[in-house]
């Protein structure tokens, strides 16, 4: 076999997060390279640095494909050369036809009027190779997403492919199309085509896979050969998740009171396809004093179950029980929500926490006017007083409470956040992601806040994708998988291997029935 | 020199910052002033012309404060010319048509106003649809409207009573006294103190607080300079007939406004529902509800300013609000307020319906035809809003 692609020594950093490590990865002619890792592994970011959208220059170490060595200054050079990427978010024009999205980029054309004749012809071919059996002129949007991921790879194959990346390209298809699309991965590799798959699902991978690279940490594990014999999916998540996990987390003794928060039988309907349950029949309780994590993959429904909880802020048509302190409360609005003692610190900071071009004072205030106010008029000195207060306490780094959120750090904008949410005095909050895009100090200083929140008797729910920060705080985790509670640990009894074992066994159950949840979320984007 | 942190005084940088975006906006307006005062040969400044200028542009005003939180929330109300022309057509059927009595006929007018606003707020709010949109069909359907009930020609006179609304003065209680009028000084001046005092109860109050306040050098030069301006340009008004009751009701206006937007808690809500609105609904701000308001509000602001405008004209046209709604709109943004949302002053916006005003008194004094008179005003408002975006990025 010979070497189609070469990565050495490759690595990346976002100011100052290290996302990427002394990566060495390699790819032969013809053969199906699986990587595998948790979500922020490094997965993502070491195709965008194969595939040109870092450009050379902002990684270190070197890329050899084809024999030389490359500099790709962007997704247009690499693609000149076969290297093509699909995404995990289908990058398809809605409302244009198959063939127009093959040929969004460089339609066939003589003197600049695109040969339609030839544009139709040739898509017919692309179709058959995919096997997909639809007109040509079919707009996207009447595909399912099953077909859509097809006309991806015919859009892909439209160009001169020569290295073809999926990245998690089954994450949305039921069971029936993902079979589909892995035969015809190897139908492209006996033909001598060669393709990475990222991948959480590791009975696909362990399928077609000829050799298995685990990321973790932004660091190359190991890579696998599947050539010498079948590889067992408990070595590969031994791989995935092992690290050492000591002094990165405060010590904490719980002292666990009474419950005070709890969801019955909760179901959610997509807020688009009515008709599809995204939230099956969780049923959920916190206790005072509590950490809770719930734990899942990226789209495991997580982050749409909190916003529905609180004020029914994504999905339609909720079904089930809330009780807050043993008695029956009404979530229907956010107001009311709040007014009840809850309190919900998104995932997306920028997009849904902060009022970014206005100062620390303002935004603490935010949730709680009325706490400021006499009479609905706004006492500003009592406003300054309480902002002051959170910033010593929290220890938000400013020049002074007058200074814009959007030019703080990460770590800082997430204490604002907090800040915002503390002064609502909630009994129960949920933390969506608290450290996504902190770094490792500020991640410190955020742990031991929560921890002093539930010391102070509050009930604390804590979302996370990040398994190491859920075993490294919570008393209890949950594991969440296609909106259903299909797990639940004690912390102590807790293990990475334990919460993938219970993902995956539900996953490779079920098959994603659901809608992956990234694409969800975007339409949660607009209900709001 | 550092800013100051937290209490005392502000010095340096702190203070030019705090204060450049207001003072920027307000000295331009003097500098306009003095330009046009020196052009005109001390024309613009007379007592007549000072009293023409704001009846002239108290309905541009009016409508500035209701387009400005509108424009906060991060949308825009195209409809309000077309609004105004038919709330003023509707004033003149009810009164002139059907003897309806004035007052009640301007509470009817108020009440339409509101239910127009509603019924486009409506839209916006809870469907969703582009304010852009919703008004630009609103803009066409009143325009028509005022055209169909009017059936294409003017209506008028009013009576007396109403024409007062635009064209009254404050009566005199001073029997025989002549200009200047001493009521209408005493008003003013009253007016001038009071300023003066809130001003200074709040810099007491904000140091006691240890809050962050101007040097008191600065602080009383900048009262004394706001004493002297208010009382002169009283002083002024008094001379020809006294203070108009336009000027009244919309010194009541801009004082309630700015109450509202800078100090109250749905103020407040205004404003972070422009800033990030899926941010402020997240925190439990009711943003469908407020956006709806703030359309509500427009309407019956547009009603005002219709039944103002014809009031002033003594008829009703059907042309009446031709054009309004970019008056209105510029004012907003040369005062400062962003299309974005989320930013913006009821101050900057009266200061920039001003500075629109005195252009277009002193232009017309100066004999500059319509034609140049607009492409000026366009070059202004590019001008104004590039440099306040320039000011930001530094």
């Amino acid at each position: 076999m010979t070497t189609l692609l070469e990565m050495r020594g490759i690595g990346k950093s976002f100011g100052p997060v290290r996302a990427l490590q002394d990566v060495s990865f390699t790819v032969e002619k013809g053969e199906i390279h699986a990587l595998v890792g948790e979500n922020g592994a490094g997965k993502s970011t070491l195709m965008k640095v194969l595939s040109g959208v870092y450009p050379h220059g902002s990684y270190e170490g070197q890329i050899i494909y084809d024999g030389a060595e490359r500099r790709f200054a962007d997704i247009t050079s690499s693609e000149a050369l076969g290297i093509i990427i699909i995404h995990q978010e289908l990058a398809l024009i809605p409302l244009l036809s198959i063939a127009e999205n093959i040929f969004l980029a460089s339609p066939p054309a003589r003197l600049g009027v695109i040969d339609r004749g030839t544009v139709y012809r040739r898509t017919r071919e692309l179709l058959a190779k995919v096997g997909l059996d639809e007109l040509p002129d079919t707009t996207v949007t009447s595909l399912g997403i099953g077909k859509q991921q097809l006309v991806e790879i015919a859009k892909a194959l439209s160009k001169e492919v020569r290295l073809l990346i999926l990245d998690e390209p089954t994450a949305s298809l039921n069971e029936k199309d993902s079979a589909a699309l892995l035969d015809l991965l190897l139908e492209f590799k006996a033909q001598g085509l060669s393709s990475i798959l990222i991948s959480h699902k590791l009975n696909e991978v362990s399928r077609v896979a000829d050799r298995i690279t685990v990321l973790r940490d932004g660091r190359t594990v190991d890579t696998l050969d599947c050539r010498e014999g079948p590889v067992e999916e408990e070595r590969i998540i031994r791989k995935m998740v092992d690290r050492d996990m000591e002094h990165r987390y405060p010590k904490r003794e719980p002292q666990i009171g009474e419950e005070i928060f709890s969801v019955g039988n909760w179901s959610v309907r997509h807020p688009v396809h009515t008709d599809r349950d995204t939230i099956r029949n969780v049923s959920f309780h916190v206790r005072r004093g509590e950490i809770v994590g719930i734990a899942g993959l990226m789209g495991a429904g997580r982050t749409e179950f909190a916003m529905s909880v609180f004020g029914e802020s994504w999905g339609k048509k909720m079904s089930g029980t809330a009780t807050l302190g043993g008695k029956a409360v009404d979530l229907s609005t956010v107001r009311r929500a709040i007014d009840s003692g809850l309190a919900y610190v998104t995932e997306d900071r920028k997009g849904l926490g902060l009022l970014l071009a206005d100062d620390i004072c303002h935004n603490v205030s935010l949730a709680n006017l009325d706490g400021i106010a006499a009479r609905k008029v706004i006492d500003d000195a009592k406003e300054l007083r309480v902002a002051n207060e959170y910033r010593g306490k929290m220890r938000i780094r400013s020049s002074s409470v007058y200074q814009e959120v959007g030019k703080l750090s990460g770590g800082n904008q997430q204490k604002v956040v907090l800040s915002k949410w503390l002064f609502t005095d909630p009994q129960v909050l949920i933390l969506d992601e608290p450290t996504r895009g902190i770094d490792v100090g500020a991640k410190y200083e955020i742990y031991v806040l929560i921890n002093q929140l539930a010391d102070a008797g509050k009930g604390v729910v804590m979302i996370s994708s990040e398994m190491p920060e859920l075993l490294g705080m919570c008393d209890r985790i949950c594991v969440m998988n296609e909106g259903e509670f299909v797990g639940e640990f004690a912390g102590s009894e807790a293990t990475q291997e334990g919460i993938m074992r219970a993902i995956m066994r539900h996953a490779a159950s079920h098959g994603g029935e659901t809608l992956a949840a990234e694409r969800s979320l975007e339409t949660a984007g607009t209900e709001l | 020199m550092s800013e100051a942190v937290i209490g005392g005084e502000r010095h340096g940088l702190a203070l030019l910052k705090s204060h450049l975006r207001e003072f920027g906006m307000v000295l331009s307006l003097f500098a306009i002033m003095i330009f046009f005062e020196i052009m005109t040969d001390g024309t613009l400044l007379r007592p007549l012309n000072l009293t023409n200028l704001v009846l002239q542009n108290s309905y541009i005003v009016i409508m500035a404060l209701g387009m400005l939180m509108v424009i906060v929330t991060g949308h825009i109300d195209l409809s309000v010319g077309s609004v105004a022309g038919f709330i003023g057509a509707v004033a003149a059927v009810l009164i002139v048509r059907y003897h309806l009595d004035p007052f009640i006929a301007t509470l009817v007018c108020l009440v339409v106003g509101g239910l127009i606003g509603a019924m486009q707020g409506y839209w916006v709010a809870y469907f969703k649809i582009p304010s852009f949109i919703v008004t630009l069909a609103g803009m066409l359907v009143f325009k028509g409207a005022a055209l169909g009930i009017l059936q294409g020609a003017s209506l008028g006179p009013f009576p007396v009573s109403f024409q007062k609304l635009s064209s009254g003065f404050i009566p005199e209680l001073v029997a025989g006294a002549g200009p200047p009028y001493p009521t209408s000084l005493a008003l003013g001046t009253a007016l001038a103190i009071l300023l003066v005092f809130l001003s200074w109860r709040g810099r007491v109050r904000e140091m006691r607080h240890d809050m962050p306040v101007d040097p008191w050098g600065f602080f009383v030069a900048k009262n004394a300079v706001l004493f002297g301006v208010v009382v002169y340009f009283t002083y002024l008004i008094a001379s020809h007939r006294g203070l108009p009751n336009v000027l009244v009701i919309m010194g009541v206006l801009i004082a309630l406004y700015a109450f509202l937007t800078a100090r109250t808690t749905i103020g407040r809500q205004i404003y972070a529902v422009g800033g990030n609105e899926r941010a402020a609904k997240l925190s439990g701000i009711k943003t469908e509800r407020l956006t709806f308001l703030t359309f509500v509000n427009m309407g019956v602001l547009a009603a005002l300013a219709g039944l103002i405008f014809a009031a002033r004209l003594n008829t009703a046209t059907p042309k009446a609000g031709l054009g309004f709604e970019l008056d209105v709109i510029a004012a907003c943004f040369i005062g400062g307020a962003s299309a974005y949302g989320g930013v913006g002053t009821v101050a900057g916006a009266v200061t920039g319906a001003l500075i629109m005003g005195v252009m277009n008194n002193g232009m017309s004094i100066l004999g500059i035809g319509i034609d140049y008179q607009q492409v000026i005003k366009g070059i202004v408002l590019l001008g104004a809003v590039c440099l306040d975006v320039y000011n930001k990025r530094r």
